[in-house]
């Protein structure tokens, strides 16, 4: 037991499956899942189809944090890739009133991919290159960004009737959420190139020490570049799920303040703010408490005005629980208690 | 107080770390008005020692009396109530601070009205302090821009503004020059006279018959015995230390220096950077020990971190085999054969929160580049076969660095460069900060790889080192070439070249 809870995927495992426990004590059909109109169906797949855009932006920013370095603009990044691939397939209809795309779709997700690839590397350069605090350089894109998918759509909502653009946020494949699918393949990517490829050392060398990474040779301004560059991959793959499920782009809310929820799930997984130490299997367990969160909000009924309020006050709950020195506070002060008794 | 009165007393202290016996039942006699030096090599638990003197970390077990009352010493703070106060190795100071601010920095003096910060009370409290130790500096000027050397006067002024009784000073000296070092020995001899009892550690052993009274040697955590300085000469000392018999390392005699017709494996022509280096040609060749004479400031290590691309130069080409080659980064170095063992490890060299294994297969594995892993069980070998090679004191290849001494992790950083096997090896100040015994297994391990074929460019501030281990001695003054000398030249012709043929009358 002692051995287990100081496996470093505990505590978010434990909060996870607290907050699943709260929830079906409130509602018991909570954790049923059943088979429905061909695919999965119930609570919790809902919560891992929703978790899935979150999951994929927190890993791009677990690897970039695990650099020492953060990126604010994955908010903006989501807009834009949304915009671009809204913009490309087009709210049109052809003339036998059938809804149809402008572009063809593989050309249009293709774009919006690398139009956020291309914000990642922006970022990257001006953190690698230009030496710029990543708070700073990543700051420019989280204003100039939605300020550019504005000026994309027009500053317009644009809704998208072509109903093979819905498959990526709301589509199933073999029962599961397609968007589920993707953040998996993209954890378990990610997951080999950090255990099976020498990415995983030097990622914790150079935010262990990242002078020291630089002098064993380790090209640190290449893999920094890299990571930056994926980090925007990566929201704009998620920017495509959350466009395609809500069927439209909307450059004014999409992804905001996504990057706040990235960090907190990045955090809520273990890996550490000051660098070195990450782990994509605990930024996951993150993503999926906040959302499970989120939805342990709706559940409760708490009304929209104080959501955010509660939310703040559960996640500053988890926090306390996870961390090390408040457990042992704890531990102090309840043990003379407990020897009373 | 009378001096010679006993004003600590630490007896039967013990502490363990996981996998490590720390202290076991070492005592400790710090007297009015002495200087103490305590020695040992490195992982003897001077470190240790200190840390439970200083309330940083609690020991297993022993006692500790201060002026004859039992005490217990729980934090920095605590013990600096009770008059312990410590400085370590490098100065502490805010750069962004004046040196009054500094000084007085935790205990402002206070306006009566509103409570504000006297300013001119403070700055009166600092040159009062600094007057009474004899130190001249303007208490106004920002901390940042003072040298080491006043830097490191006035942190120990600082240690000593709240009436310390005890004080200890942790490597001091480990980067200062010689004339710094005497600056500091006057203000050790002044507080002493004051009657403060001061514990000394260093790895000099002339600064220790310098100005100590007495000596304590641990050995392994444990301690060797107490010792006036009259009555141990320094082989006793360091036979103390080292548990045996020191075997120095020496060049063999037979070892040949490399004929000037054989090519060089590396060779700089113009290699220059504004403000740190003046343009300058060097070669060295395979098996060959090039050593690196200079006063600090001299453009040793700037001459090293252009070598290894880790500065940009703005003129000249570096040379391998003859043929000029691209080396803007240090992964370019790395590539072509070339290792650098950094003078600041702390800085530059270990990355604290990863193990010992991966601080050992970094470089290797950059080299090899991102998709030719190193097999778990290949890292393993590797690095245990390092850590025995080398000796490296640690609970395990698994272990984080940090938790390793300072002479064990520059032990590691070493093995992590001769894990690429490399044709060329920088090593910058390889034996700062390391102790006797282990400084003695580096240079013979420096001599080992040269006589196996590497080119080795040896830098060190101890001129005596340079000498004994070098076949050819490039003497810097004033960022430019002074000269080259033959390795048996002497250490007398390198000062004279160092000195710049000055004569003591021209100074």
């Amino acid at each position: 037991m002692r051995r287990l809870a100081q496996h470093a995927l505990f505590w978010p495992s434990a909060t996870l499956a607290l907050l699943l426990l709260v929830n079906a004590a409130f509602n018991p059909s909570f954790l049923a899942i059943s088979w429905r109109d061909g695919h999965l169906y119930g609570n919790l797949i809902d919560i891992l189809n929703r978790a899935a855009p979150l999951m994929i932006v927190s890993l791009g920013m677990t690897l970039v944090i695990a650099i020492r370095g953060l990126d604010i603009s994955v908010g903006a990044v989501v807009a834009i890739a949304a915009a671009v691939a809204a913009l490309l397939v087009g709210g049109g209809f052809s003339a036998d009133g059938t809804a149809a795309s402008e572009y063809p779709l593989w050309f249009a997700l293709g774009a919006a991919l690398l139009a956020a690839t291309v914000c990642g590397l922006w970022n990257g350069v001006l953190v690698v290159k230009a030496g710029m605090q990543p708070i700073v350089a990543t700051l420019i894109l989280m204003v100039a960004g939605r300020g550019v998918a504005q000026l994309l759509t027009g500053g317009q909502i644009i809704t998208v009737y072509y109903p093979p653009y819905y498959v990526l946020g709301s589509g199933f494949l073999l029962g599961v959420p397609v968007a589920l699918w993707i953040a998996v393949l993209l954890w378990a990517v990610l997951q080999w190139l950090a255990t099976r490829t020498a990415l995983g050392l030097f990622i914790r060398a150079i935010g262990g020490n990242p002078d020291a990474a630089r002098v064993a040779g380790v090209r640190a301004a290449d893999i920094a570049l890299c990571v930056y560059t994926f980090c925007g991959l990566a929201a704009g793959l998620a920017g495509l799920i959350i466009s395609s499920n809500v069927k439209s782009a909307d450059a004014n809310s999409a992804g905001q303040l996504l990057e706040l929820d990235a960090i907190l799930a990045v955090t809520l997984g273990g890996t550490a703010l000051t660098g070195g130490r990450f782990s994509l299997a605990g930024t996951v367990l993150g993503a999926l408490i906040i959302q499970t969160l989120t939805a342990t909000i709706y559940s409760l009924g708490v009304p929209p005005e104080v959501n955010l309020v509660v939310k703040a006050a559960l996640v500053f709950a988890v926090m306390l629980l996870q961390s090390a020195e408040f457990r042992a506070l704890l531990k102090r002060t309840l043990r003379p208690g407990a020897g009373a008794a | 107080m009378n001096p010679g009165a006993i004003v600590l007393e630490a007896r039967g202290i013990s502490r363990a770390f996981p996998g490590v016996q720390a202290l076991a039942g070492v005592d400790l006699t710090l007297r009015a008005g002495e200087v103490h030096a305590l020695m040992g090599q490195n992982g003897a638990g001077k470190s240790t020692l200190i840390k439970v003197l200083t309330g940083l970390c609690a020991p297993d077990a022993g006692t500790i009396k201060l002026l004859n009352s039992e005490v217990s010493l729980h934090s920095p703070q605590q013990a600096q109530r009770l008059g312990i106060s410590a400085v370590h190795q490098e100065s502490h100071l805010l750069p962004n601070l004046s040196v009054a601010e500094n000084i007085c920095a935790g205990r402002y003096p206070r306006r009566k009205w509103l409570g504000g910060i006297d300013w001119p009370e403070t700055r009166r409290r600092a040159r009062e302090l600094l007057g009474r130790l004899g130190i001249d500096v303007d208490v106004t000027q920002l901390a940042g821009g003072l040298s080491a050397a006043v830097q490191q006067l006035a942190t120990v002024a600082r240690a000593v503004a709240g009436d310390a009784r005890v004080l200890i000073l942790d490597e001091p000296t480990s980067s200062l020059d010689a004339d710094e070092v005497q600056a500091l020995f006057r203000l050790i001899r002044t507080l002493r006279d004051q009657g403060v009892a001061i514990l000394f550690v260093t790895h000099f052993l002339d600064q220790v018959y310098e100005v100590c009274d007495r000596i304590t040697v641990l050995r392994n955590g444990r301690l060797v015995g107490e010792y006036a300085c009259g009555k141990l000469d320094a082989r006793g000392l360091v036979a103390a230390m080292v548990g045996r018999e020191l075997v120095e390392a020496h060049k063999p005699a037979t070892h040949a220096p490399a004929a000037d017709e054989t090519p060089a494996v590396l060779a700089a022509r113009g290699l220059a950077r504004r403000g740190a280096l003046e343009a300058m040609d060097v070669e060295m060749k395979a098996g060959e020990v090039l050593g690196l004479a200079g006063l600090l400031g001299s453009g040793r290590t700037e001459l090293a971190r252009l070598l290894f691309a880790l500065d940009r130069r703005d003129g000249g080409e570096i040379l391998i085999d003859d043929r000029a080659v691209r080396l803007e980064e240090p992964a370019d170095a790395l590539r072509l054969g070339l290792a650098f063992c950094p003078e600041d490890r702390k800085q530059d060299g270990i990355v604290a929160e990863l193990s010992v294994r991966e601080n050992i297969v970094l470089a290797l594995q950059a080299r090899s580049g991102l998709w030719k892993f190193l097999a778990r069980a290949e890292q393993r070998a590797l690095a245990d076969r390092m850590v025995a090679a080398l000796g490296i004191k640690t609970a395990g290849i698994e272990s984080p660095i940090g938790q390793l001494s300072g002479g064990n992790q520059q032990k590691a950083i070493i093995a992590r460069w001769l894990a690429t096997q490399p044709r060329v090896l920088i090593l910058d100040e390889p034996t700062r900060g390391v102790d006797v015994a282990a400084k003695q297994e580096l240079m013979a391990e420096v001599l080992k790889l040269a006589a196996a074929g590497t080119a080795v460019l040896f830098i060190s501030a101890e001129i005596e080192e340079v000498v004994r281990v070098s076949d050819r001695i490039l003497v810097l003054r004033d960022r430019a070439k002074a000269g080259e000398l033959p390795g048996d030249a002497g250490e007398d012709a390198v000062y004279s070249l160092i000195a710049g043929g000055m004569t003591a009358g021209d100074a």
